[in-house]
């Protein structure tokens, strides 16, 4: 096992990467330099600069780090067949059976030193059996450490301290304050009390003896290896800019033809496009296409593009393209048709969304999803078509609902011969309606556990008019409630 | 002129006067452009389309080359205002066969309504569309709705175009409804509650059927139960106001 450590770009006055916090900037990484002057990490910045006013500042950049980190995986697989990522800062590169072809483990180590100082990277490598001891050697042990396979781990890392074993820092407290400052000394008072001090701590950064049986190589660490993944690219670099839209079709739809022979050579669908056009005068304008489902048909995506193209400034030409598949998920080979009845019966329900989202807008295309709810407007959610139905309750067969709810109830002017009973007659959108039939109140209570404390309760009743117009309206609240004045009715459906 | 062609024209003559009622998708196929006209106080219009269009699903005989289970979906296109004005559907209250397979489209004018209605009679995956549009707008012309019937007819997707406020303009649709709502029967155990709906529907223009009115009615408060009860729930020809002179 290899371990690589990155490290800051040496420089000569003190630098500290800082990150905001609650309390202001704090440090997050710092250089040797600085190191020397005072800055640990973890100090504020203020108290650094107390130390040393000369200190240099720069914004830490976690998501940078990351990125360098997981292109540094994918190179460092020239020693192993895989490597992992331990973030924040360590490589773990699996090099069993592999040193030989460097000549021994000490040569491998030499190439790796070598390699890093070539790309100006100050590292700290060792190669132990396990990932776990790995870790330690580079972070605490000596520089060039090799565990051979033949000694036993526990002598080589007895010395080493009991942060070597990747706890939590609250961990490390516990153990600092039970006298356990080395790897050796845990071994000394015996499994069983440090069982029983940590029996219900499940996870490893958490329990000293999952780590130290990790560590010797006694359980299992599974490790996520770095697998690079191309993404599918097409590009046409043009002889001569094109300015006129019957060109760019053209060149479009020889783009997406690549694209489709891409994408079947990996058994792949695209879910997202980037078209990337370069003009002259190195504008670049970028059009994102989403689909609804995996697809590679060429003239299903050219379709989609022409839309896009409509408001695309050529300017003094375009004399490169790029077509790239920033989003792909398989999709099997499957046989073309052979009827040719079959070809023009029209278009998959995903192609239509797809062209549909292409003009509308992806919101205006949805589909109504069950919720968990019993106020009628929060029962019913909007989601993307195709999604996946939600598991949920059985509706109640003696609620009849109403077919059409509008977005926002109505309010409407009633005439009531009792105050908490049915209106007799309502008025909606300026028109009179007699009310003949009735069912109901059906009380539906606020939901208190997410509502406010003022919310009132709803009666809902099911009327018909004198014509036959059928309705659903409702009181909110009840008079006497202590919830705000007399109730309004309101009228929020409509039967079919 | 040979016998077969009288044959044929005495057969055509037939078949046209024959009179609508419930399921004759079962004999003739499906009515593939409809325009429900209807007035945006009351919910009739979209439960009206949906049982016509549910009750021709189910009267058609299955294609040999079809799925067992039947999964296609039904798109419901409505624009701006006819959501302001009637609503949007709601789950909860649709037939139970097609709760899950509504996708919804929410167009801002009559102009993306009526693309999202073509789009979808291109569809092969979807068993009907439902378009609802406010008034008469200058988009939906004789010229368009010639397009939405011979899309419709290319790929055999019937469309149920629910015209809410709007007056009787030039269109091409095959079968051309007014309705509005009827006094419903008084159910069984609740005699003041509202009953399963009824619908007052005449039928002023068709290509294959005298014009004619009726009550026509469903049970159960879903818009039909079964496929084999389909007939027995509608009343169809309660009462005939205009005789077939417009034919």
């Amino acid at each position: 096992m290899g371990k690589g450590r990155k490290a800051e770009v040496v420089r000569d006055e003190p630098l500290v990467l800082i990150a905001d916090h609650a309390h202001g900037p704090r440090i997050e990484a710092v250089n040797c330099a600085a190191t020397a002057a005072g800055a640990r990490q973890g100090m504020m910045l203020a108290d650094a600069r107390a130390l040393c006013p000369a200190i240099v500042t720069a914004p830490s950049d976690p998501a940078g780090d990351l990125l360098f980190l997981e292109r540094l995986a994918v190179w460092a697989q020239r020693w192993g067949p895989w490597s992992a990522l331990d973030v924040p800062d360590s490589l773990l590169v699996d090099v069993t059976a592999v040193p030989h072809l460097f000549g021994g483990e000490e040569r491998l180590l030499d190439d790796v030193y070598e390699a890093f100082a070539r790309r100006r990277l100050t590292i700290r490598a060792a190669i132990a059996p396990t990932a776990g001891a790995a870790w330690a050697m580079t972070h605490f042990g000596p520089d060039r450490a090799i565990v051979e396979r033949g000694e036993p781990i526990e002598r080589a890392l007895a010395d080493l301290p009991v942060a070597a074993l990747r706890l939590d820092r609250d961990v490390l407290t516990v153990l600092r304050r039970l006298g356990l400052k080395r790897l050796g000394e845990i071994g000394t008072i015996g499994r069983d009390a440090i069982q029983r001090r940590f029996r219900n701590r499940k996870s490893p950064a958490a329990n000293p003896l999952i780590r130290l049986d990790q560590l010797f190589g006694r359980v299992p660490e599974p490790l996520l290896p770095v697998i690079p993944q191309q993404m599918p690219l097409v590009q046409r670099r043009l002889v001569e800019p094109i300015r006129h839209r019957e060109l760019l079709d053209r060149v479009v739809a020889d783009l997406a033809e690549d694209m489709a022979r891409e994408l079947e050579g990996q058994g792949q669908g695209a879910r997202r496009l980037e078209l990337g056009l370069w003009r002259v005068d190195d504008e670049v304008v970028v059009r994102r296409l989403e689909m609804a489902e995996a697809t590679r048909d060429p003239e299903h995506i050219v379709r989609l593009f022409a839309v896009r193209l409509d408001d695309i400034d050529a300017g003094f030409g375009i004399e490169m393209l790029r077509l790239r598949a920033s989003w792909a998920e398989p999709l099997a080979l499957e046989q073309a048709d052979i009827e040719a009845a079959t070809e023009n019966r029209g278009t998959s329900l995903a192609a239509c969304i797809d062209r549909l989202t292409v003009r509308l807008g992806a919101q205006a295309i949805n589909r109504p999803m069950p919720f968990a709810s019993h106020i009628p407007e929060r029962a019913q959610r909007w989601q993307p078509p195709l999604s996946p139905e939600p598991a949920s309750q059985g509706q109640l067969a003696f609620h009849a609902r109403p077919l059409k709810l509008l977005d926002t109830p109505e309010k409407i002017a009633v005439l009531y011969a009792t105050p908490d009973g049915y209106p007799q007659r309502f008025r909606w959108r300026g028109q009179v309606h007699d009310v003949v039939r009735v069912e109901g109140p059906e009380r539906i209570a606020p939901e208190w556990w997410c509502e406010r404390g003022g919310a009132r309760l709803r009666d809902y009743y099911r009327i018909e008019d004198e014509k036959g117009r059928r309705y659903w309206i409702y009181r909110l609240g009840i008079i006497g409630d202590g919830r705000g004045g007399p109730p309004n009715w309101y009228l929020q459906g409509l039967y079919a | 002129m040979p016998s077969t062609a009288f044959e044929d024209v005495a057969a055509l003559s037939a078949q046209r006067s024959i009179r609508w009622c419930p399921g004759l998708a079962a004999r003739q196929g499906l009515a593939l452009h409809n325009e429900v006209f209807a007035s945006s106080r009351e919910g009739v219009g979209a439960g009206f389309a949906l049982s016509l269009a549910l009750d021709d699903w189910r009267s058609l005989p299955r294609a040999e080359a079809c799925e067992v289970h039947d999964r296609r979906s039904v798109l419901w296109v409505q624009t701006r205002e006819a959501v302001r004005r009637v609503g949007r559907p709601y789950r909860a209250g649709l037939p139970e066969d097609v709760q899950a397979r509504i996708v919804h489209v929410w167009a801002e004018k009559a102009e993306d309504a009526l693309f999202a209605i073509e789009e979808g009679l291109r569809c092969h995956e979807l068993a009907f569309v439902i378009g609802e549009i406010v008034g008469n707008p200058t988009a939906l012309d004789f010229t368009a709705s010639r397009r939405l019937t011979l899309t419709s007819e290319k790929h055999g997707v019937p469309l149920f175009l629910v015209r809410l406020d709007a007056v009787r303009d030039l269109s091409s649709a095959r079968m051309r409804w007014e309705v509005s709502s009827a006094p419903s029967p008084a159910p069984r155990w609740n005699g003041q509650a509202p009953g399963a709906p009824r619908w007052r529907a005449e039928l002023f223009r068709a290509r294959m059927h005298a014009p004619g009115e009726w009550v026509l009615g469903e049970e159960q408060g879903r818009v039909q139960r079964k496929a084999d009860e389909v007939g027995a729930d509608w009343t169809a020809g309660l009462r005939l106001r205009h005789p077939p002179l417009r034919a």
